[in-house]
This record gives structure tokens, sequence and C-alpha cells, in this order.
């Protein structure tokens, strides 16, 4: 059973066709390419499926069921995660904090009429969460602002899959960082499948794309311009399949 | 061994000047400074400060600004005397006054998120000139004196501890006000869910949003919590000077921002910890009785107010600038 189902999806702003009869679908443990020119409507379809847009046709379904969900809020409860480009996290929170912002653990005192945070319960999931995903810190109350873009990068990804995430939609998550980090954001993201996290990747950056994904799924002026296994396609198709000569241009052999 | 030494003067740098200040004015004064009547009475002055400031904290850790605090103190301070005066019980009278902060810290949270003004310096902008002029016009200008002992009891009076003539020991019962305002403001901010919130809301707003935190619901908090301080600040001024006259607080709300700002927060939200903000208070209130007890001239405080602000700041720079040259 596919992880997400997406299926003829149609939204519009007004006069402007944001998607056409866009589908798409992803296995649990698959890292799936998202890519396409700007306006293409990668960002549209996802938040599509995070909920942020309703579409006006089409359907979503999450393992097996078709979902309607009314904003981020709902999708990110059944596990549907979105990791931002500019990383989304408050430099002067230390990690453990960024990892539960907004899901903090608290514990009854003085009763149960007052709940205080529970640190030593948070400090203890996020140290084990980075472990098991391979980041490495030297502490989880190391302040955000001191890290670097990659480490930054990786602790976005590890809240991201803190709760039971089942879908992990990353926005050009390697963008913004140094070369040497690059690298080690991959080998996160790979890491993901090993827990059967399925990944959706939005770049620009090719080469990363080819480096992390299983299949990569291309888009076009709002219309599914094609699919194809990462191990059976070259750059240079997607390319061509990007800016529509796929059809027109004989794929030239590198 | 470098990081921890400047880990170290990173949170307790602050604390150092208030040690160094204290030596300071010991050496020079060592007859007044130090005396059991002196340290009283710098408690009582600086409390009111110290609950406006405490307030101020809160919303500057939003990366918010609150200018009404002087004018919503005058208010709180003036209702109070007024109801008191025209016979309304004592618990009443001290309700409406609380009430009035409660009202303008809504009003400033919903200008905020409901009129979504674009600076909270304009909706507290406004809010100060509406809160002195509401002072004015209900006590026509002129000063309310006279208030029953039961409302004086915060602003005036003093619990004792032991011994008698110079060596006579007594706690006001405003610093004790301030304290208990200081550790439950604390709490909330290190321990609880809504105090995380507030840091994160401080630090990256966005983010916070993304996280799912409501953040109108936080600024409401914020400009609530300092709305009923300030009115707090306006009971104690009631208690201590037994009246409740219409030019209180006047530029109040520039002395809590002040102090805030010695105390190590930073005016981009997110930094900042209630220790320091009450040491901030400390440092002003000390500022001022030392000049006062050297006979420097209230002009020349300010002066030297003002190079102390410019100091802390600057210092605060210099802080920050480190960590981002060894990054890149």
């Amino acid at each position: 059973m596919p992880a997400v189902e997406m299926k003829s999806i149609c939204k519009s702003f007004g006069p402007v066709r944001a998607l056409d009869h866009v589908s798409l679908s992803l296995d649990p443990g698959e890292v799936l390419g998202l890519v396409g020119d700007n306006a293409a409507g990668k960002s549209t379809l996802m938040k599509v499926l995070t909920g942020a847009y309703f579409p006006d046709a089409g359907t979503v379904r999450f393992e097996g069921r078709e979902v309607r969900w009314r904003d981020p809020h709902e999708s990110r409860q059944a596990g549907v995660e979105m990791v931002y480009q500019d990383f989304a996290l408050a430099g002067n929170l230390d990690i453990t904090a960024n990892i539960f912002m907004g899901r903090e653990h608290t514990q009854p005192v003085l009763g149960s009429s007052l709940r205080l945070l529970d640190e030593r319960t948070m400090e203890a999931s996020a140290r084990e969460l980075l472990d098991r995903l391979k980041i490495q810190v030297k502490s989880v109350r190391l302040k955000v602002e001191n890290l670097s873009g990659g480490q930054r990068q990786a602790v976005a990804i590890a809240r991201a899959t803190a709760f039971q995430a089942k879908v992990v939609i990353m926005d050009e998550p390697t963008a913004a960082l140094a070369v040497k980090e690059v690298g080690k954001v991959l080998e996160i993201i790979r890491g993901l499948k090993e827990h059967g996290i399925a990944v959706i990747i939005i770049s620009h950056r090719m080469q990363d794309v080819f480096q992390v994904s299983d299949r990569i799924a291309v888009l076009r002026q709002g219309r599914n311009a094609g699919e194809r296994l990462t191990k059976q396609t070259t750059m240079d198709e997607i390319v061509a399949m990007i800016v529509g000569a796929a059809d027109s241009v004989p794929v030239p052999v590198a | 061994m470098r990081e921890t030494l400047r880990g170290l003067l990173d949170r307790y740098g602050i604390v150092l000047a208030l040690l160094l200040m204290i030596a300071v004015l010991t050496i020079l004064q060592p007859e007044y400074f130090p005396s059991v009547g002196n340290i009283t009475n710098i408690a009582r002055q600086i409390s009111v400060n110290a609950l406006l400031a405490l307030g101020e904290f809160l919303v500057i850790l939003t990366a918010g600004i609150d200018l009404s605090v002087g004018s919503v103190m005058a208010l709180s301070m003036v209702t109070l005397a007024l109801l008191s005066h025209n016979g309304l019980p004592d618990i009443l009278a001290l309700g409406a006054a609380l009430g009035v902060g409660l009202i303008f810290g809504l009003l400033n949270g919903w200008g905020l998120t409901k009129l979504r003004l674009p600076h909270p310096f304009i909706v507290t902008l406004a809010t100060l000139n509406i809160a002195r002029g509401i002072t004015y016009l209900i006590s026509q200008g002129v000063p309310i004196s006279g208030l029953p002992p039961a409302l004086r009891f915060f602003g005036s009076y003093d619990i004792y501890l032991s011994g008698t003539g110079d060596r006579r020991i007594v706690v006001p019962v405003s610093l004790l006000v301030v304290l208990v305002a200081y550790v439950l403001v604390g709490l909330l901010l290190v321990r609880s869910r809504t105090g995380r919130h507030i840091y994160a809301v401080g630090g990256n707003a966005q983010a916070a949003r993304f996280a799912g935190i409501n953040v109108d619901r936080i600024l409401n908090i914020v400009y609530i919590l300092c709305g009923l301080l300030a009115a707090m600040a306006g009971v104690l001024m009631a208690g201590r000077t037994n009246s409740g006259y219409p030019n209180a607080g006047l530029q109040a709300e520039l002395d809590a921002i002040a102090a805030v700002i010695i105390g190590g927060a930073s005016f981009f939200g997110g930094r900042g910890t209630v220790i320091g903000t009450f040491v901030g208070v400390l440092i002003m209130g000390l500022l001022r009785n030392g000049l006062n007890l050297m006979n420097v001239s209230a002009f020349w405080q300010m002066v030297v107010i003002g190079v102390v602000i410019l100091l802390a700041v600057y210092v605060d720079v210099l802080r920050q600038r480190v960590p981002q040259q060894q990054r890149s």
C-alpha cells in the first residue's frame, strides 16, 4: 500500500491553473525527488498534501484512506511533516527545545493542576533520536545558533521525524548548505529509509536528487511531465523533461 | 576552557558589574550607603520600576515593546484612589485597579493580534495616550490623597524582622511583592510550556507558528501580564505615596525599558532572563541612590543613565560579535 497517493489533483488561483490533474504516489521507505522549473507546481502540490491548500478536484489518500486535511496541523498529526528551506528553527533555543517546539513534554507537579516541562524526558528522547539518525552533536543542550548549517538541517530533519512521521517533505534541504555538509545531510535522508519513512525532496540541485532518490517525478507547468526510476535515467533526460524538450530533442549520450 | 570563561561572563557579567557598583559605592559612602536604612530605602524605591520592568521584559522577549506601562500604572493608581474615596470596599477598588491593567493589556494584545497593527510601538503609543488621558479626565488633573490602611499595605508596610533604632531590620512588603512576581514569572518562563513558547516566538516567530504554537495567544498573554504588572506597580505607588496622582509614572516606561536592556535582554527578542532584568533594575536603583548620596543633580543622573545604557548594549554587541566571527 502506498504511503501517499494523490490522484488527479487540480488547484487554481483565480485564472491561474497551478495544478492540472496531477498525480503522485509514494511508498513507505521510498525517497522521491520532485523536480520542475519555478512555478511548475511543486510547492502547490506539497501544500495540497499537507493540507495548507485544499484541492479543487482530485483525491489524497494517506495509508489507503482518503483524507481531507484542512490545515497542516491535521496532516502533521497523521504523520506528514515538512522541513522548511530556511530550517524554521529558533536559534535562541537549544537542540532539545527546537526538536520539541510546540510539542513539549510536561509532567504534573503538586497534584495534577500544574504541569511543568519535563526536561529530562525531552533531553533523553532528543539524544536517542539524534543517535538513531546518526547525527553527531556535542550536546543536545547546544543552542541552535551555534550550529553549522548542516547541523541545523540535521536538527530540522530530526524534529520532523521525532513524532512517528510517516512522510517527510523537504523543501530544498541542501540549498543553504556548504558543499562539504551536503553529503552528511544526504546520508541522514537515506537513513530515514531504514526507518520506513517516505521522503519527498524538492530540490534544484540535480546531483543531490540523483544521489539520494529512488525515483524522480517531474512537473511542468502544473502537469505531470513524467517519472523515472533514478537508476534508469540520466540527468540530461530529467532536465529535458523539466524544460519540456524530452519529446523533440534526442537524449545526448554523455 | 575559554569557552567556559566566556559562558560565565556571558551569564554573570552583569552581576559582576552590579557587585563592582556596590563595592565602589561602599568605598565612596561607607557611612550611608551600606546602612540598613538606606538599603531598605533602595528596596522600596526600586519596587515600582521592578514590576514595570518585569512586564516590559516579557514583552521585549517576544521582540515587542510596551510604551503604555507608565500611563497604565497612573490610571490604575488614580482608579484605586478615586473608587476608594467614593466609598467602594477596598477589595473592589483593588480589583478595579488591577482590572485596568488587564483591560489595557488586552487592548494592546488585540491591537496587535486582531487589528494586526504593524508594530507594538504603535498600539502601545496609542494606549499610552488613552490611559493617560483617562487618568487626567477622571482625576480632573489633581491628586487624590488619603487611602485606607488596607490599600496602603502593599506599598508602604514593612515586616519587622529584628533590632531597634539604627539596627532595626525590616522587609518592605513591596519588596516581597516584587520577589513573588519575579519568582512566578521566572518559573513561568523557564519551567512551563507557555514560557518556552514565549522564547520561541521571540527567537523565530515564523518557526514557532510552523511548529504549531499559537503565536497570537502568546502575544496576548505577555501584553496582559505586562498590563497587570503595571497595574500592580500602580497599587504599590499609591500605597507608598498614600494617594493617586495623575502625573505618576510619566516616562516610567523608558526606565523600565532601560532596566531590561541593561539587564542583558535583546531588543530583538528571545534573549534575556528574569534575574538579568532584576539586576538591571538594581543597577538603575543603585545608580540613582549612589548619585543622590553624592549630591549629583538629577540632570546629571539622566546623563549617567544614558551612558550606562550605551555601555550595557555595547558590551552586548561585542559579546554577540565573537561567536559570529568564529562561525564564519
